[in-house]
């Protein structure tokens, strides 16, 4: 009546369980043979000329393609716990299917299995229309309710006497290994069926995920096909739940359409990208648990999906973590050197451009900050070319180290010009069309001057009617001047 | 199979029985109380799914816990389960908020890349030790009473097991009671509670702590998956029939002993695993719950509208 009593730690239990699992697990791994050598292997796995591993091959990318193209439609409507919760929902469906047929028959399996996840799903709208009942909690409810009825329902099949019920594990877990051609069957209908429905009701599918109110208004019958999806969806599950297992099934459903999605706005190039990306992560897993010892094959196809999810999530030249923190910093380090040049201008400009060089002091006290850190600034515009350098020549007395002078060269002229020009240009234009008063336009001036183009300020100068003077009476200089050189280009020191 | 009323009595017969019986459903009351403690605030926030996210993500880290002390000490494999479940939700919010995924993406690639680390990891580390898998994916509360007895001052003390899950349980009690205003202003108004000055985002993680504590305390007795049942049905059958937290909160008590003294029984009649009877139960008793709750019911909903039509005419 009671389990025989195991005097052992509830640890023990519990890595020794989790041992089993892995030779289960183990079981299902493809490689089988005591070649040493990886090469051969590799070219074995890849000239595919064993029919195993042509199976095995065909069927990993077809379900990589079936559950990426899904998953591409899953995860943009935000449905992707959803193909947890259905792939969970199954389980009572295959241990009913057994039930009726009384016998292991694929079909029937299947079959239960597709109804049983459908009529989770069509639980959980219904509780979301019908109560007040979140989302969230539905699809959790559904999962848990639907998976313990499962495991209530396949424990009293296996205690029943007329057994058999052996294999009905291989669902939690899949395995590549026991595939057949017959397998391939129903893998290849599903993807006929997705790629049929994919291309019909392309429009219709996009308008009914993306404005279900518009879709509606339009004459759509939205709620048909929403459960025409989810149909598709659970068989999508069912075909590829024997390969590779509950869990994991909703993992090839997510990664590759979350992959896809950090590469492309638009749908029918996500599915298109999530089909690939789910293909090669099938077809890479398969090879790696092929060549290594002890690797069973749906997790590491799921993993091999993770990596080009973090690769493409770092290094993706669009919007990869690493490229656009590297294009940030490059633009603080620009918008740094613009407003140090900035202030060179005003420092310039207070003596009237009399002279052509400027005291590293001056430029301190202009920008407010510790010498330490202008002598870093200048060295940073010294580096790209935009100032020399020189000791002052006339201060020779005194034992204190000669100051530094600092002049610009023609670029970094250019340059500064042009921002005190953008700057000067945007006060006046905030001004005089938008009515600001003029103590408050400096802030946001300050920022549109490193963003603004050339063909902007002209349009405002065309605009101003060519202002001479900004807001606070100092001159605006010209494109012309800026061309020129303007009033008294300073010269470049010889080293 | 049994007569019902034999069922109903057989667990309690003898006195050994009685002893036995009583730790298990003592064991399950404590789990399904200290989650849907936690369920309750974790179902208002919507993210009820992070249950079922944290509870797979564990696995690589009582993996990785085995693989470096080499032994299975109750330590260790608790602390790598607890590091591996913040890290599964600490990689949910990064996800979620530095990257353009939503958030049930993030949550479904994060907690599903971890469990196939953790299978990796095991497959090929781990021996061929051959034991029922039925544990992992059932839990093992039927095997409750057999932990080791402790003992205290030279007194027995009672079961180990018990012990720890009490510990836990009384944990999430004493902090849902002292931090109770805090978790409920940050629940249902999150700016609210900005403005009062409270640590919003720490209380988050403090949440997050105890999901993770209560997950890996829990998930050895009624398994992986089923920890998500424990943690969404009693909040959410006891909110079709209260309306306000605190009684949603209190009526976890009622409704985990339901659960436990039910399941027990139901394994007993059916010969199912013990905690997924439990969850069984819990649809049970959601079922009228949510037909005939007084606070949202489908039907009691239906009735008034109905009488409020008639009104209306």
């Amino acid at each position: 009546m009671y389990l025989p009593i195991w005097k052992k730690l509830k640890y023990t239990l519990l890595i020794l369980v989790l041992a089993r699992e892995a030779s289960v697990l183990k079981a299902a791994q493809i490689s089988s043979t005591t070649e040493q050598d990886w090469v051969n292997q590799a070219i074995r796995f890849w000239t595919f000329t064993d029919s195993s591993i042509q199976i095995i091959a065909v069927g990993a990318i077809l379900i990589g393609i079936n559950c990426g193209l899904m998953g591409g439609y899953v995860v943009s409507r935000r449905l992707s716990m959803f193909g947890d919760t259905l792939s969970h929902a199954v389980l009572p469906g295959i241990a009913v299917g057994f039930m009726i047929s009384q016998s292991k028959n694929e079909a029937a399996l299947m079959l239960g299995a597709t109804l049983s996840g459908f009529l989770g799903v069509s639980i959980i709208a219904l509780l979301k229309r019908h109560t007040k009942m979140k989302e969230d909690s539905a699809m959790g409810l559904v999962l848990s309710g639907f998976y313990a009825l499962g495991i209530c329902l396949i424990t009293y099949l296996q205690q029943s006497p007329n057994g058999g019920m052996s294999g009905l594990e291989s669902y939690l877990f899949g395995s590549l290994v026991g595939l057949s051609t017959g397998d391939l069957l129903p893998l290849c209908i599903c993807l006929s069926l997705i790629i049929v429905c994919f291309v019909l009701l392309n429009k219709e599918l996009l308008l009914s995920g993306f404005d279900p109110s518009f879709a509606r208004s339009v004459g759509l019958p939205v709620d048909i096909l929403q459960y025409c999806i989810w149909l598709l969806l659970a068989f999508c599950i069912v075909s590829s739940l024997q390969v590779i297992g509950v869990v994991l099934v909703s993992a090839l459903l997510i990664i590759p359409a979350a992959t896809a999605g950090l590469l492309t706005y638009k749908m029918s190039r996500l599915l298109v990208y999530s089909g690939i990306i789910g293909a090669f992560s099938g077809i890479a897993g398969c090879f790696l648990s092929f060549m290594g010892e002890r690797l069973p094959a749906g997790p590491v196809i799921v993993l091999c999906s993770t990596l080009l999810f973090l690769t493409v999530l770092f290094f993706s030249p669009t919007r990869g973590i690493l490229p656009s923190w590297l294009r940030t910093r490059k633009r603080g380090q620009r918008i740094r050197c613009e407003n140090t040049l900035k202030a060179c201008y005003q420092v310039l400009e207070e003596c009237s451009f009399s002279k052509q060089s400027f005291s590293q002091t001056s430029l301190a006290r202009r920008r407010r900050k510790s010498a330490a850190e202008t002598e870093r600034e200048i060295e940073a515009l010294i580096r790209q070319g935009y100032a020399t350098r020189q000791e002052s020549p006339t201060e020779q007395k005194s034992e204190l180290p000669s100051e530094t002078m600092v002049s610009l060269t023609p670029s970094g002229w250019e340059i500064a010009t042009r921002m005190i020009r953008n700057h000067r240009l945007w006060e006046l234009y905030l001004t005089k069309e938008a009515s600001y008063a003029p103590d408050h336009v400096h802030d946001d001036a300050e920022k549109i001057e490193h963003i603004i183009g050339e063909k902007t300020v002209r349009q405002i100068e065309r605009i101003l009617d060519n202002p001479q003077r900004d807001p606070h009476g100092k001159l605006i200089p010209s494109q012309d001047d800026i061309d020129r050189g303007w009033l008294s280009p300073p010269l470049v020191v010889d080293k | 199979m049994l007569d019902f009323a034999e069922a109903l009595l057989d667990p309690w017969s003898t006195q050994e029985q009685v002893i036995w019986n009583l730790q298990i459903v003592f064991m399950g009351m404590m789990v399904s109380l200290s989650c849907g403690l936690v369920g309750c605030f974790v179902v208002v926030r919507r993210m009820a799914l992070l249950g079922d996210a944290v509870s797979h993500g564990i696995l690589p880290g009582i993996v990785i816990a085995y693989l470096i002390t080499d032994s299975l000490s109750i330590g260790p494999v608790w602390i790598g389960a607890c590091l591996a479940g913040l890290g599964c939700g600490a990689s949910i919010e990064w996800l979620r908020t530095k990257t353009p995924l939503r958030e049930d993406a993030a949550m479904g690639l994060t907690f599903t890349s971890f469990f196939a680390l953790g299978i990796v990891l095991l497959s090929l580390e781990a021996g061929a030790t051959h034991l029922d898998p039925a544990c992992f994916l059932y839990g093992e509360i039927g095997l409750t009473p057999l932990s080791p007895k402790l003992e205290l001052w030279g007194l027995p003390s009672g079961n180990q097991a018990l012990w720890n899950m009490g510990v836990v349980c009384l944990t999430t009690m004493i902090s849902v009671i002292v931090f109770y205003r805090f978790l409920l202003v940050t629940s249902f108004d999150c700016s609210l509670a900005r403005s009062l000055g409270m640590p919003v985002v720490w209380i988050q993680y403090g949440l997050m702590l105890l999901l993770a504590l209560v997950v890996v305390a829990s998930f050895e007795s009624v398994g992986v998956i089923l920890v998500l049942a424990m943690m969404i049905l009693p909040p959410v059958s006891s909110a079709f029939l209260f309306h306000r937290l605190p009684s949603i909160l209190i009526c976890c008590l009622p409704l985990s002993i339901f659960y436990s003294v039910a399941g027990l029984h139901l394994a007993h009649y059916m010969n199912f695993p013990i905690s997924a009877s439990m969850a069984l139960a819990g649809i049970v008793i959601f079922l009228p719950c949510c037909l005939l709750g007084p606070n949202g019911g489908i039907l009691t909903n239906n009735r008034l509208q109905i009488r409020e039509d008639s009104r209306d005419l």
